[in-house]
């Protein structure tokens, strides 16, 4: 049993009672909510003339069904338009901040969060999204919820759960040269696998995790569920209190003159809340982080990863119980044992989703857009993770190097990190994406094709027209 | 008293449901079956009551086809009786969701999906067992006389049917922590942790960044 770290710490301060069926009763700090997951909780609340126990504590946006080309209303898609205004009806009837695109702060729930400051060490954070996990970049215990906990919350503010395990990832060394975040998760899914983490809360730590901006320990934590693990986390230090200081809780804006002494306030407990040098984990995997190549996806689960340079694994020599999904997806990809990833071509660039689509990402992958041109048969898109993210980009001109590239410069949603939208691949098209998740189907067509990949390795297959290793980029003759 | 006993009363118990029966025969029906995932792309659970079966019920025009949930004499049953494997397939609440909007307060079966049970258990149907002789034999009886009043008794898992030319009562099992969760009414985590709120203040009041 863990003793000592982050998780028991938030947990115990969360802990209401223990219920007759031996599970805990959890406060909850903050509750997003988006369109898809909330209206039948909202739809059971009123049946049972419950209200909403802390619309304070409860934040709603709009993410998953918006088109990020025409906006206007009503949406072209009836049942988008009818999920969007029955989260209208639900917000306003129950007193809840709602950042629908009029606002400037929609965005996809787990960008929002983190840039308005609503997201604070040392919080307990649940969505009806499994991705909620990206929170735990803060120090957060941060975890999707299924429909009949969304409901709980919203009439208690409170949540039943059982006491998972902690296993400490700790990422040593110096990552190499355009190695970043994104290859760090994806090595552990693939060293751990997707269901590696079942039961457990994973603790992210090592110099190479410390040396990670926010937006980089973000994209980490995002991909926990892609490892089974329910939810991950970070320890606070500077770089997230940097983080937290900018954002408008604890800024020190005219009309919010008390926010920094907000900040005073509440960073003891930040500090308190924080794993002991001394904390017991259930277990401790280290990871090499200076072997870390540029790593892309090969299969259709998130655990099928090779090195950019790396050969394909032949399905007969990987563990028995793998053998059968490896052979199916090889089939399905169209690779073959042995080959590299490097050179496979592509139809699509999405650079977007909740794993990738802030301000550094953006930035990242602007740098190496910058003097050459997509491929010419390549449609390449860039979906901002939020209104802000937009504004904050166009503010540098990187929207202009976009286009002028010749990608498409969309507005803020999930886009086709699943399809929901009209942003969908057709056919058997193969996708280069910065997003999280590889399963047949996902991108909206069930014969597409997903190579998940970081953004800068998303803008290097973009211009190239197939899977490139970004560091040979230089090199390489573009179109 | 602690406020967890103020509130208790909130949560009913459901140490028996009693009503007209409903068969529905064959082995692995999964939750496809149950509610095909198109009527899942909704805002409430509202109207998923008459789309239970529907693609079992309905031919691609629209016609009806031959379902017990089609039939008048069955139209006012609450005991549905199914054979193993009810359940299996996603784990979508909308399942038991659109049974229960449909009339169905429990169901007699062979075997349930584990999920699927769980999620049953969240809405208080009792999903209890029996061996398979005395399912067919249960969905014969009803069959042969849908006005037979069936009681599914929780707590002394058993159930018993009575119509003019029968009055018998069988043993089933039921999961003992259903049972429990049932009879004691803690079968409801929203009322249960709802009955807590004071607990529950105290907890956030302690929260530096609670305001
Ligand atoms: S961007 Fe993708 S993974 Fe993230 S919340 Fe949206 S759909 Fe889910």
């Amino acid at each position: 049993m863990s003793r000592g770290t982050l998780y028991d710490k938030v947990w115990d301060r969360h802990t209401v009672t223990t219920l007759p069926n031996g599970q805990n009763q959890l406060f909850v700090g903050l509750h997003l909510i988006h369109e898809v997951t909330s209206p039948q909780a909202f739809g059971m609340l009123r049946e049972r003339d419950i209200e909403v126990a802390r619309p304070d504590l409860t934040h709603a946006t709009v993410d998953h069904i918006v088109p990020t080309a025409d906006q206007s209303r009503p949406l072209g898609d009836d049942a988008a338009e009818e999920m969007m205004s029955e989260l209208e009806r639900n917000v306003r009837e129950a007193g809840i901040e709602f950042d629908d695109p009029t606002t400037g702060n929609q965005g996809i729930v787990h960008v929002i969060g983190p840039e308005q400051g609503l997201t604070q060490p040392g919080m307990t954070i649940v969505c009806g999204d499994s991705h909620t996990s990206t929170h735990g970049a803060f120090g957060a215990l941060a975890f999707g919820i299924g429909t009949s906990q969304i409901r709980d919350v919203l009439a208690t503010q409170t949540i039943a759960m059982e006491k998972q395990r902690v296993r400490q990832i700790r990422v040593t060394g110096e990552l190499e040269e355009h190695v970043g975040a994104k290859d760090i998760i994806l090595t552990i899914i693939r060293e751990l696998g997707t269901d590696g983490g079942v039961g457990h809360v994973y603790e992210y730590a090592g110099e190479a995790i410390e040396a990670l901006d926010m937006e980089g320990r973000m994209s980490i934590c995002n991909m926990s569920i892609e490892g089974g693990a329910r939810a991950g986390y970070v320890n606070p230090d500077e770089t997230t209190y940097e983080w937290l200081r900018d954002t408008e809780a604890f800024a020190d804006t005219s009309d919010h003159e008390d926010d920094p002494e907000r900040f005073e306030e509440l960073k003891p407990y930040w500090e308190s809340i924080k794993s002991d040098d001394d904390a017991e984990y259930d277990d401790v995997v280290e990871i090499d982080g200076s072997a870390i190549e540029p790593s892309v996806t090969w299969g259709t689960t998130p655990g099928q990863v090779v090195g950019v340079t790396e050969p394909i694994p032949d399905p007969a020599e990987l563990p028995e119980a793998k053998r059968e999904t490896a052979r199916r997806a090889q089939e399905h990809m169209r690779v073959e044992p042995g080959e590299t990833m490097n050179g496979y071509e592509i139809d699509v660039a999405f650079l977007g989703s909740c794993t990738n689509a802030r301000l550094s990402d953006l930035r990242a992958a602007a740098s190496f857009v910058e003097g050459r041109t997509v491929h010419p048969d390549v449609r390449a898109m860039v979906v901002p993770g939020s209104q802000r993210v937009k504004a904050a980009a166009e503010a540098e001109g990187l929207d202009q190097v976009f286009t002028d590239a010749g990608f498409d410069w969309r507005s803020a949603g999930c886009s086709m990190c699943l399809g929901m939208n009209e942003d969908q691949l057709e056919g058997d098209e193969a996708s280069a994406s910065s997003s999280n998740r590889n399963f047949v189907g996902r991108q909206g067509s069930k014969d597409g094709r997903t190579v998940l990949m970081s953004p800068v390795m998303v803008v290097a297959a973009a211009v190239t027209g197939e899977v490139t290793d970004v560091r040979t980029l230089s090199e390489v003759t573009v179109a | 008293m602690s406020d967890n006993d103020a509130d208790a009363a909130s949560v009913p118990s459901i140490d028996r449901v009693s009503g007209a029966g409903i068969p529905v025969r064959g082995n692995d029906i999964d939750t496809d079956q149950i509610i095909p995932a198109r009527f899942m792309k909704v805002v409430t659970f509202d109207g998923l009551g008459e789309f239970a079966f529907f693609d079992k019920r309905f031919d691609d025009q629209d016609n009806q086809k031959e379902h017990p949930f089609n039939e008048r004499r069955f139209q006012d049953a609450s005991v549905l009786v199914v054979n193993a494997n009810f359940g299996c397939g996603s784990s979508r609440e909308h399942a038991p969701q659109a049974l229960m909007r449909w009339g169905i307060d429990a169901i007699v079966g062979e075997s349930f999906a584990e999920i699927f049970a769980g999620n049953c258990l969240a809405l208080g149907i009792p999903t209890v067992t029996a061996d398979e002789e005395t399912v067919t034999e249960l969905q014969t009886v009803i069959g042969d006389h849908p006005d037979t009043e069936i009681t599914v008794n929780v707590e002394a898992e058993t159930v018993a049917y009575e119509n003019e030319a029968d009055d018998r009562t069988v043993d089933v099992a039921v999961d003992p922590a259903q049972r429990t969760a049932l009879v004691d009414g803690i079968w409801d985590t929203t009322a249960l942790m709802k009955s807590n709120a004071q607990a529950t203040e105290a907890t956030a009041a302690d929260l530096p960044y609670v305001q």
